[in-house]
């Protein structure tokens, strides 16, 4: 069977090959919540984890930090420098065995 | 003291734990700081280590290292829509070694954390440095994430291409979306045979593809293929500016890639083992920072040592992490740990390959970045264009297709245009030779 039948397209699927010890409390917040409300959002696009969601109701950005890969692509690529970016603690986050 | 040692290195990758293995082979009392379950659990790359650099560190490194298998055809594939053209070059071993091999970051790091081990290097895992520890303009050491405080007579920053050490010390600014590529891969499951029937290969030997094109045509971005044991890695890196400004997702890109028709076949009936990412420096000799100050020195992907053009950046931090650990070893000598001292660190870094190729391709990867469209895009589609009419026999005349072909980019591009990408070309060409 050709390969887009037999590997998962979707981000979800695709996360749960990966390994992770997630920590209790997150290690990225938003700074202002109030600038993402005008911002472009670019970074429910770029993450390679899709970390960051824009919950329309509620006018917040939702961070799902137990999917992140630790790249830092946000902490670079937020058009505000809004993200307050660190890694998880010792021990905690993503777990890569095999790339 | 117990928390005192002559030298902390922080982050157990290919730098710090060349670094590490290093200065503890020469007798130094050296502690690695690792934030990770174990060395590589948080690092990737395509990927491949090359022999020649590495045996220098790690002489006959392919008789215990988790090698999988020997790199034989480099092929570069230039994808359109659904064609594409591919030039491969394939030189099998003459002797014992392989000019590289196939590697995965998880299983690579660990063993070369292990040598550093062996060599009598302390390593200290799941511990991050939050800090480095100053007094005056000197710094003496680090603080970690349960508030413990460790001291040194030098600290080595490896801590990969973020490193909020060297912007917390003010050797660096905040890098920007052009300067770095976000690279995401996928390790797929396919079995061994069926690897070595479709890439053609022996048991023991394996292939890379650098891709251009397809559906990161027009974006600066590539796309890289490596063969392991029984896994095929396929991934893309595109610059974080093309991926911001134009909104896209970078697991799109790479499904689409997996589905070209000239990759397709190669990956059917694979298996998702682990999705991964990770990011690349690619702000090239003009983003380096500074890279020593008073008992610090800065390697690795840390100090943005990557030579983008060639795919290199393993070889880059094993040598820096060297190169630190000798200036180490001589400064630990003179007892004198003081900025002039550590000079050396980038004395060795200028006389060897690292700056002097990352000063040979200082402005490629800004002109391709600034000209994607042109080299990214629309010339190696006519590559595959051109390729297309020369293949193709329906009776036209030969000379009609010819300069149909030729009347073809006069449409599409204007002479000046034309003219501009040329100059351009030969100057990078210029750049890159007379340097």
């Amino acid at each position: 069977m050709s390969v887009e039948k037999t590997t998962p397209g979707n981000i979800d699927e695709k996360l749960s090959t990966i390994k992770y010890k997630p920590d209790e409390k997150s290690h990225l917040s938003v700074i202002n919540q109030d600038k993402c409300k005008d911002c472009n959002k670019a970074c429910t696009f770029f993450c390679p984890a899709r970390v960051y969601e824009w919950d329309e109701s509620q006018q917040t950005l939702i961070i799902k930090y137990e999917n992140c890969l630790e790249c830092g692509a946000c902490r670079i690529g937020c058009i505000n420098q809004n993200i307050n970016w660190e890694y998880p603690n010792g021990g905690f986050g993503v777990i890569f065995k095999n790339s | 003291m117990n928390n005192s040692t002559d030298i902390i290195i922080i982050g157990a990758g290919p730098s710090g734990t060349a670094a590490a293995m290093i200065l503890a082979q020469a007798g130094k009392r050296v502690v690695l700081i690792e934030r990770g379950d174990f060395s590589g659990c948080k690092n990737m790359f395509g990927g491949a280590i090359y022999t020649t650099p590495t045996k220098e560190i790690y002489p006959e490194f392919w008789n215990t290292a988790p090698v999988e298998r020997g790199i034989i055809r480099h092929s570069y594939a230039l994808l359109g829509e659904l064609d594409g053209t591919t030039i491969s070059y394939d030189k099998q071993s003459s002797g014992e070694t392989y000019e590289a091999y196939s590697v995965t970051r998880a299983k690579w790091d660990r063993w070369c954390a292990q040598q550093a081990e062996e060599a009598g290097a302390v390593l200290v895992k799941e511990t991050l440095v939050k800090e480095i520890l100053k007094d005056g303009n000197r710094i003496i050491g680090v603080k970690t994430d349960t508030g413990e405080e460790f001291f040194s007579k030098i600290v080595i920053i490896a801590d990969g291409v973020n490193s909020i050490l060297a912007k917390q010390l003010g050797f660096r600014k905040d890098i920007k979306p052009e300067h770095v590529a976000l690279s995401i891969k996928e390790v797929l499951s396919i079995q061994k045979e069926a690897i070595e029937e479709r890439f053609n290969l022996s048991d023991k030997t394996g292939c890379t593809y650098t891709i251009i094109g397809g559906p990161m045509s027009g974006i600066t971005g590539m796309g890289f293929l490596y063969t392991g044991t029984n896994t095929v890695s396929i991934g893309v890196g595109v610059s974080l500016d093309d991926l911001q400004k134009n909104f896209l997702k970078p697991y799109d890109i790479l499904n689409e890639l997996k589905k070209h028709p000239i990759l397709s076949p190669l990956l059917k009936g694979a298996t998702l083992k682990e999705y991964s990412a990770h990011l690349i420096p690619e702000g090239g000799f003009k983003t380096i920072p500074k890279l020593y100050g008073n008992g610090v020195m800065i390697t690795g992907d840390a100090a943005m040592l990557v030579n983008n053009v060639h795919w290199e950046g393993t070889n880059l931090a094993m040598f820096s992490g060297k190169y630190a650990a000798e200036t180490a070893i001589e400064a630990l000598e003179k007892n004198d740990f003081s900025e002039n001292t550590l000079a050396l660190y980038e004395k060795k870094l200028k006389n060897s390959f690292i700056l002097k190729d990352m000063k040979t391709y200082e402005d490629v990867v800004p002109t391709i970045e600034k000209n994607a469209e042109a080299f990214l895009g629309y010339y190696p589609q006519k590559v595959n264009e051109f390729m297309d009419m020369f293949t193709t026999v329906d009776g036209i005349e030969k000379k009609t297709k010819y300069t149909g072909f030729i009347s073809s980019v006069f449409k599409e591009k204007t002479l000046p245009s034309l003219i501009k990408d040329g100059i351009k070309l030969v100057k990078l060409a210029a750049g890159v030779f007379v340097k």
